[in-house]
């Protein structure tokens, strides 16, 4: 059954019950809108093409992915394959209001999901 | 008194995979004698097997060998780690093979790995994949090193791959690197005209030298001995010790 209604752009709160996520911090945010996707492991690749309002698929944990989303105003970041992410990224996130998801999805699956319910890259 | 000494604090041996089978111990000495080269560092790939041999071989030469490994951290970013003790090289690569994925190594696509003596003879194949990421973090690597009294550093930050920049996006300025290294063919202003954050890093140039004739003499060490605690002075830019750089100029061949 598709929820999603007619016109309306997807949340971070659909996000996270359609694809069972689990909130890590700044868990405030679930109004947010998505404008799209991008999806890299490579820091430099993504500050050099996601968008603003995007949300980021990756498995990096570093604390750097917190200052590449704040830099880029990313509406979110998705930590995929079940990675344990390190105390400072959580804490950095929470300073800086940073929204984090993690699953144990892989990055293949959740990009899938996300581009079904129409969040696209560009 | 304080002089220059030309070093290559990046190289790798035979244990490399994709090393020439050039880059034994005596060859590698021979050539780093040959272009007035007075410091090396041996870094091979996640791991040391090859350190006492080249110490070994390098007994009674001009040139001095620091022991060391080329960390892969789990962000894929390459960290230099030089101490002044192989056994604290093998202390670190025992926290390496604890968290190197067992993949075995095929030979085939990556090159063999080979552990030799000091005169290059073969004794044995390290059948573990190094070329590999550990699942360490780079924080985890600066932490042991320095338990270590060890140095380490960014490995060519220049480069698309392999690099805390292009990984990691810029350095995290927390890991309070002494230093960071560029590959022997970047040209120093070019990086500073990109990434103007770097300017206050100790920069040195290195050849990772994969063969002989990659062997890098761009930078130098002004210190007194060569000691790792003179390194770190020169890092430092401390008591008169200081690190230079020359020009990348093509080796004629």
């Amino acid at each position: 059954m598709n929820h999603k209604l007619e016109g309306g752009s997807v949340t971070l709160r659909e996000i996270k019950y359609k694809l069972s996520l689990k909130i890590k911090t700044a868990k405030e945010h679930l109004n947010i809108e998505v404008t799209g996707g991008y999806s890299s492991d490579l820091l430099s690749d993504v500050m050099a093409n996601a968008k603003k309002g995007n949300i980021w698929i990756t498995v990096q944990s570093h604390p750097n992915i917190v200052a590449v989303a704040s830099l880029l105003e990313l509406s979110a970041v998705i930590v995929t394959g079940g990675k344990k992410i390190e105390k400072e990224t959580l804490s950095r996130a929470e300073r800086e209001d940073i929204t984090i998801f993690d699953t144990t999805d892989s990055t293949f699956n959740i990009v899938g999901k996300l581009y079904k319910m129409g969040v696209i890259g560009g | 008194m304080i002089k220059p000494y030309v070093a290559d604090l990046h190289i790798h041996t035979v244990l490399s995979p994709c090393a020439e089978i050039e880059m034994t111990p005596k060859l590698i000495i021979d050539k780093a004698l040959s272009k007035q080269i007075d410091i090396l560092a041996i870094t091979d790939h996640n791991s040391a097997e090859n350190v006492k041999a080249v110490i070994k071989a390098a007994t009674g030469k001009k040139v001095k060998i620091f022991p060391g490994i080329e960390v892969e951290t789990r962000e894929e970013v390459h960290i230099i780690c030089i101490f002044d003790d192989p056994e604290k090289t093998l202390e670190l690569q025992k926290m390496i093979y604890r968290n190197l994925p067992n993949i075995k190594n095929k030979e085939e696509i990556f090159g063999a790995q080979l552990v030799v003596n000091s005169k290059g003879e073969f004794i044995r194949k390290n059948e573990r994949l190094l070329l590999t990421a550990t699942s360490l973090s780079i924080e985890d690597v600066v932490k042991k090193v320095k338990e270590l009294d060890g140095i380490c550093y960014p490995a060519h930050i220049d480069r698309p791959s392999y690099s805390i920049i292009s990984n990691l996006g810029f350095i995290p300025p927390q890991l309070n690197f002494l230093a960071i290294e560029i590959s022997s063919k970047a040209d120093i202003y070019d990086i500073l005209l990109n990434h103007e954050e770097l300017k206050n890093y100790t920069i040195i140039s290195s050849g990772d030298a994969h063969r002989l004739s990659e062997l890098s003499t761009r930078t130098v060490f002004w210190i007194e001995k060569p000691t790792l605690d003179e390194l770190k002075l020169a890092f430092l830019n401390k008591n008169g010790r200081k690190v230079s750089l020359k020009k990348h100029r093509k080796e004629k061949t």
